[in-house]
């Protein structure tokens, strides 16, 4: 699965994307998110404060508890600030 | 046979949606002239709404301001916008263009406009569209303080704006 980062999440990350298999455990974004908060030390700090983390699901928005696939795209961001 | 005509119903008049995401500046008289042009019949009102950067935000002096999007997720947003502006009133056209990338002081940044047969439609849907760009569209500003790059907050007001709508 595809996973991109926006803004200061991409920051903390340290990355705009990363591609990963699914693992088997991963049902939904919340498992998501604990799986990646495993990586690294950034990922655990990027997801630090879950209140101010948006998600889209192949660009649509979605919850934290959306179920997801091994051929989506997921994406984090925070809010957004356009316009 | 008599053809009837139903000016106020939404769903038979034809609407025309422009929607742009681009790294470039706009001509409002050009874009405008351009979504006139493709309506189906004249409209009789055209609404717009230009955003700029501006030089302060929150009291603090800003040099420049760095945009950034989700290429795909904002054109398919914008154009959701624009649909359900559409349903919600009677309009003949509807136009969005929002840059990205780096803008300096004063730089136009945005774009909504909606023609339709009278006013009232147009200024309303322009505003619906703004306050749901505002919050529905996956952009990030970032300011240029001094030599830091500080990313923008959401803000509450934008999310009221846009609630009393519903």
């Amino acid at each position: 699965m595809k996973i991109l980062y926006f803004s200061w999440l991409k920051e903390k990350v340290g990355n705009n994307l990363e591609e990963i298999r699914k693992p088997e455990e991963v049902h939904n974004i919340m498992d998501l998110i604990e799986f990646l908060k495993d990586i690294s030390n950034k990922h655990q700090e990027a997801f630090k404060h879950l209140k101010s983390i948006k998600v889209a699901v192949n660009k649509n928005f979605a919850d934290f508890d959306t179920l997801i696939n091994e051929e989506d795209e997921i994406a984090f961001f925070p809010p957004v600030t356009g316009g | 046979m008599k053809k009837m005509k139903l000016l106020f119903s939404p769903l038979l008049l034809v609407v025309k949606v422009i929607v742009r995401v681009q790294e470039r500046n706009f001509v409002l008289q050009n874009e405008i002239d351009n979504l006139k042009s493709i309506c189906k019949e004249i409209p009789g009102a055209l609404a717009s709404f230009v955003g700029y950067v501006r030089d302060f935000s929150n009291g603090t002096k800003i040099s420049s301001l760095t945009i950034e999007h989700y290429p795909g997720m904002t054109e398919k947003m914008l154009v959701d916008i624009s649909k359900n502006a559409s349903k919600k009133w009677p309009l003949l056209g509807t136009l969005i263009i929002h840059r990205y990338g780096k803008l300096n002081i004063n730089d136009q940044i945005v774009l909504a406009a909606a023609a339709s047969l009278h006013r009232k439609a147009a200024f309303e849907a322009t505003e619906y569209m703004m306050d749901y760009l505002k919050t529905s569209a996956p952009f990030w500003k970032s300011e240029k303080v001094n030599k830091d790059n500080i990313w923008v907050k959401a803000k509450l007001d934008d999310e009221f704006a846009k609630n009393r709508w519903k």
